[in-house]
């Protein structure tokens, strides 16, 4: 790139190593505080603090909402809930573990925090756009609460014609809250499609990206690509029930079964967008407590975008009973055995990681190989629901929600709870109670399979689901359920006692307990302001145990560290010698 | 772990659902047998561990993704001919026409005679049940005979079967439709032939001899009412039959009245022209499927309810 | 990565977590193109009713159609191109640093969006009259079809949100405007401009789709 001219003011970049700081006395916590600073921060990693609080209690919401049901179905007929409210219950669960938890968990929360760091990149690529994403989401949370109170919705999460029309309730304002959210989601998605695009550190090159953020990558496009579709869904259905439209209403000229396609147009690769974040967090857990390099790069890596644009091709497999064609069943059918086949290749490269590796069975690995047992499991029953014949004697059963549950809560709850333990002493530089950390988890992998193995054997036997009242013969399978949801429940609540302990009494963490390589770990924890206090220099892959710690932590000195561009000078880069001991 | 199979089409279902059950619990067996003897094996030693350097293998790649492929090809297949059979009625089967309405199952032979919540059938016959709805999304499901359907209102739907014993099988809704749901349950009963056609032409006239009183009662439980009318007091989706007769009631227009027989009869056969007051409209109408001899009958059993 | 030896206020603009205004620049373009692509997705859902519906009562749409005044809609379009050129030649007079040939470009786009509302005003107002309202509120008699509702119901969804987003459209280049007067934008730094250009282009194409589609076919 040498021209004439420029020859005479060629820089000299000096790469030189920068050990991370064990015991930083500023960072991103104690600096810009108070509530005002919080609520207009532009810094990712307050802002993914944000989002991890708010999902944190929509997680409890939901799953108060869900001991609820499952305590009124201890016994066959009404305990203590009419079936009008046990209705609105069990639509609320759906709406606000999916929507409110689960879509924003990994990404929003998780993804906001780590994403940059992984990049060496002192921000996304558009902050203040990632705060309006923020204020979006709590937007479209206040409508759904508002929603709640005044009137209820008893559809179903999945808001099917023509009940949705007519059943009295909130319908409107609840939809109407999704479709905002839905925005929020978007927006976090065209954010980190940007930033992995434009935001690399030099050296950083595709093949060198942490499987995280290839995790991260598909998820946006996914995010991009198929949540405008619930807007419009979602806005013809407001519109419906508002102007009597008639597209989705029978009674008015219109089709249920068209509302279905739209629907599961999104929510088919929403559920990729739940899963692929995890499937991310899992490479980089299973790698880093095997101290290996990972088994399988591109392989895991273009799964992730197999299954983001297979999943687009799915839906229908929601509808094999609605009164599609069977040639359309015939193709959905084909299509989500292929989807399948993807994920099975990930699964495998796992465990050829840990082949021959170091492993540490610390809490967040210990997730990660719940992970791999229950969203195995997941998987299965997944092929299951996806062959034609058995289907029909399937859906709409408690077979479908134990699947899903399995592959929702043992799969992306345990990698989120992988995710959470592992960056936890990155987000805050302090580390947990290890033993509680294993007990915990041993305490809700019990408490899992005791809730949702009943729902496979209830559900193959003919047990529907959404059903308020039952049939004497499943009474034991629930009362099983309902005391495998107890035992969760107290799981969950030591959890959130030992994490708060940490927060406030917790011992130093040090910039990298794990021993990891990926090059969030080489800035302190917790992390200062702007992340890196020079603009890392990547010359190996995330996962390459074999070479030096210190080849992770080469970077160039920038002086201010990315401020004070107007004070216009050219700066003399080779003379800054910036290296601490 | 599944249901009895009560129809010629369970087995065929059945038999995939244990191949794929076996299959994946071999795997998941190999999967854990993995998880757990790495995690041993390979536990650390030291902080200084060094581990190999195995970035990939083309060839264990390959095989991990074609096995399964295969294995799913094979399960795709097999699905494919099973819903085939499901979906394909012999062109002899004897038709049964099935209308759903919140909250109940009509079923209306090709006699004319329409029963409420029993679908009575011959054995060893195949029969189709040609379906529709007056209202919301509803589905037909019964899981002895393997077979569901959803229930459109704007278009028809069917299923087929062949039921291979006299027995009972339940039917349940899993379309979720609203309030009572749960409790949109029908019960198929399955005849031999001759008994089914002595059912068939007999069915309605064995109430002709019996006391219009013991007949109202019983047509309250055949024909769903209990689903949402107590007896005993209670408020369920409807008010209460008990102390109905004679009584004064307000409706949600603000006009009062007593509810005689003209209003009982009123509200069976066009339930939305007047609303209790506090109460929702959401009862089907039985015009069609109630006579008048049977709607009488239900007055006169309503009259006992004080 | 050099930049020129730049008077404080060129490098205003720059944000912190940018390497240089180069960066900053095709990241938001980037940005605004990823925007786009949602918009294409968010509009394809109408689309696809469009379609189905289409295939279901194609005399359906072929009758109302012609309830829609081609005229006006033709006017519509040439108009709405005209801002998209006008737009464009904002966006060069921004490269320029012809501050006033970009204020004034932004005006005669804003003006040009706002004839396309008036001209949409018309339509709506006249069919109002007529009865032919959304959804439920149908009332008009002259169209010799059951399901004449919904084609309207389409057609107002569509042109409807459309409307919505020429009315943003006009918001953000008010915006720009401002930010103009106020000598913020110049060769380098233009990146609002050339954004919300972008996000015009896009609008335009949209009613390029919609206009045939609804108005052409009878």
């Amino acid at each position: 790139m040498a021209t004439k001219e420029a020859t005479t003011s060629v820089k000299k970049l000096q790469v030189k190593r920068f050990k991370p700081d064990e015991n930083p006395e500023k960072h991103y916590l104690n600096q810009e505080t108070g509530i005002w600073a919080w609520m207009t921060t532009v810094d990712h990693k307050k802002i993914g603090l944000m989002y991890l609080a708010s999902i944190t209690f929509f997680f409890f919401i939901g799953g108060m909402l869900a001991l609820l049901l499952r305590t009124e179905l201890l016994s066959p007929a009404r305990s203590f809930m009419d079936a009008n409210v046990y209705n609105q219950v069990f639509t609320l669960h759906g709406a606000i573990m999916i929507f409110f938890f689960l879509i924003p968990s990994v990404p929003a929360a998780l993804g906001n925090f780590i994403l940059p760091l992984q990049l060496g990149a002192k921000d996304v690529a558009f902050p203040r756009l990632n705060l309006a994403s923020y204020y979006i989401y709590v937007i479209g949370a206040l409508f759904t609460i508002f929603a709640i109170f005044t009137g209820g919705v008893d559809t179903g999460w999945t808001f099917y014609t023509p009940y949705s029309v007519t059943t009295s309730g909130n319908v409107m304002a609840m939809t109407f809250g999704v479709f905002i959210l839905g925005f929020s989601s978007i927006l976090t998605g065209l954010n980190f499609i940007v930033t992995i695009h434009k935001l690399r550190s030099p050296g950083l090159s595709w093949n060198k990206l942490p499987l995280n953020l290839w995790g991260l990558y598909a998820t946006s496009l996914i995010q991009i690509l198929a949540t405008p579709v619930l807007a419009i869904t979602l806005l013809l259905l407001t519109m419906e029930r508002a102007l009597g439209i008639g597209i989705f209403d029978p009674n008015l000229g219109g089709d249920p079964v068209l509302y279905q396609h739209f629907f599961w147009f999104y929510s088919h690769p929403a559920v990729y967008i739940m899963i692929v974040p995890g499937f991310g967090i899992i490479s980089e857990v299973i790698s880093t407590f095997s101290r290996k390099v990972i088994f399988g790069y591109w392989a895991i890596a273009l799964s992730s975008l197999a299954i983001a644009f297979i999943g687009f091709l799915v839906w229908g497999h929601h509808m094999f009973t609605a009164g599609q064609s069977p040639l359309a069943n015939m193709v959905f059918s084909f299509l989500t055995f292929l989807v399948g086949i993807p994920t099975g290749i990930k699964i495998f490269n796992w465990l050829a990681t840990m082949y021959k590796g170091s492993i540490d069975l610390k809490t967040p690995m210990l997730y990660a190989m719940v992970f791999l047992f229950l969203f195995t499991i997941g998987g299965f029953t997944g092929i299951m629901l996806g062959a034609l014949s058995v289907d029909i004697h399937l859906h709409d059963t408690y077979y479908v929600v134990a699947h899903f549950h399995y592959v929702m809560m043992g799969g992306m709850v345990m990698a989120f709870l992988a995710g959470l333990h592992y960056w936890w002493p990155k987000m805050f530089g302090k580390m947990y109670n290890e033993f509680l950390g294993r007990i915990t988890c041993g305490i809700i992998f019990v408490g899992f399979n005791m809730t949702f193995l009943p729902q496979f054997v209830m559900g193959a036997q003919g047990m529907p689901r959404r059903y308020f009242n039952y049939i004497d013969q499943f009474q034991p399978f629930h009362q099983l359920s309902t005391i495998g949801a107890y035992v969760m429940g107290v799981g969950f609540f030591i959890m959130a006692g030992y994490l708060l302990h940490s927060l406030l009494k917790g011992k130093s963490s040090g910039s990298n307990p794990w021993g990891s390589r990926s090059l969030e770990w080489q800035t302190p924890s917790p992390v200062p302001l702007h992340n890196f206090e020079y603009t890392p220099v990547i010359i190996n892959g995330p996962y390459d145990y074999h070479k030096p710690m210190s080849e992770f932590q080469l970077g160039i000195a920038t002086p201010h560290n990315g401020h004070d561009h107007h004070a216009g000078e050219q700066t003399n880069v080779s003379e800054t010698e910036k290296e601490q001991a | 772990m599944l249901p009895p199979q009560k129809s010629t089409l369970a087995e065929g279902t059945d038999a995939l659902f244990h191949f794929i059950n076996i299959t994946s619990v071999i795997l998941l067996i190999g999967i854990t047998i993995a998880i757990v003897y790495f995690s041993w094996k390979y536990r650390r030693r030291s902080d200084n561990d060094i581990t190999p350097v195995i970035t990939h293998n083309s060839k264990l790649e390959i095989t991990w993704s074609v096995i399964p492929l295969i294995l799913v090809m094979i399960v795709f297949g097999w699905g494919l001919t099973g819903y085939v059979n499901l979906s394909n009625a012999p062109d002899d089967a004897y038709e049964i026409r099935v209308v759903a309405k919140s909250w109940l199952w009509e079923f209306h032979y090709d006699t004319g005679f329409v029963s409420v919540n029993e679908l009575h059938v011959p054995a060893n016959r195949p029969v189709k049940l040609v379906m529709s709805s007056d209202d919301v999304l509803h589905s037909f499901y019964i899981p002895d005979f393997r077979i569901k359907a959803d229930v459109l209102p704007n278009r028809y739907s069917s299923v087929w079967f062949e039921a291979i014993e006299p027995g009972e099988s339940v039917i349940f809704c899993t379309e979720y439709c609203g309030t009572a749901h749960s409790n949109m349950m029908a019960n198929t009963f399955v005849h031999t032939q001759e008994e089914f056609e002595t059912w068939l032409i007999t069915a309605g006239s064995a109430d002709d001899d019996m006391d219009p009183v013991e007949l109202g009662e019983q047509l309250v439980t055949r024909n769903a009412c209990t689903t949402c009318h107590s007896a005993d007091g209670t408020t369920l989706q409807g008010p209460s039959y008990q102390g109905l007769w004679g009584a004064e009631r307000t409706m949600e227009s603000g006009e009062t009245l007593t509810a005689d027989e003209n209003y009982i009869r009123e509200s069976i056969l066009e339930p939305n022209a007047k609303i209790s007051q506090g109460y929702q409209p959401v009862m089907p109408s039985y015009s069609g499927s109630l006579n008048d001899r049977q709607i009488d009958a239900i007055i006169e059993y309503i009259k006992t309810l004080q | 990565m050099s930049q020129p030896t730049a008077l404080k206020e060129k490098l205003d603009h720059l944000q912190h977590h940018f390497i240089d205004s180069d960066q900053q620049f095709d990241a938001a373009k980037m940005g605004m193109w990823v925007f786009l692509v949602t918009e294409i997705l968010f509009f394809g859902g109408l689309f696809v009713a469009y379609i189905v519906y289409r295939s279901w009562y194609p005399e359906l749409y072929l009758l109302a159609s012609t309830e829609l005044d081609t005229f006006w809609g033709a006017v519509n379009t040439f108009v709405l191109i005209g801002s998209s050129l006008t737009v464009a030649m904002a966006i060069r007079s921004a490269q320029l640093d012809q501050i006033k040939g970009l204020i004034i470009n932004l005006y005669i786009t804003i003006g040009l969006a706002c004839v396309f509302m008036v001209i949409k005003y018309f339509e709506y107002a006249h069919k109002f009259e007529k009865g032919i309202l959304p959804g439920s509120y149908y009332s008009y008699e002259g169209i010799a079809h059951e399901k004449a509702n919904i084609f309207f119901s389409i057609y107002y969804m569509m042109t409807g949100l459309h409307g919505v987003h020429v009315l943003i459209g006009i918001g953000l280049m008010i915006w720009l405007v401002v930010k103009a007067k106020r000598k913020v934008l110049h060769s380098g730094y233009y990146t609002p401009v050339e954004i919300t250009g972008l996000y015009w282009h896009l609008v335009d194409v949209i009613w390029i789709f919609l206009f045939p589609l609804l108005y052409l076919i009878d």
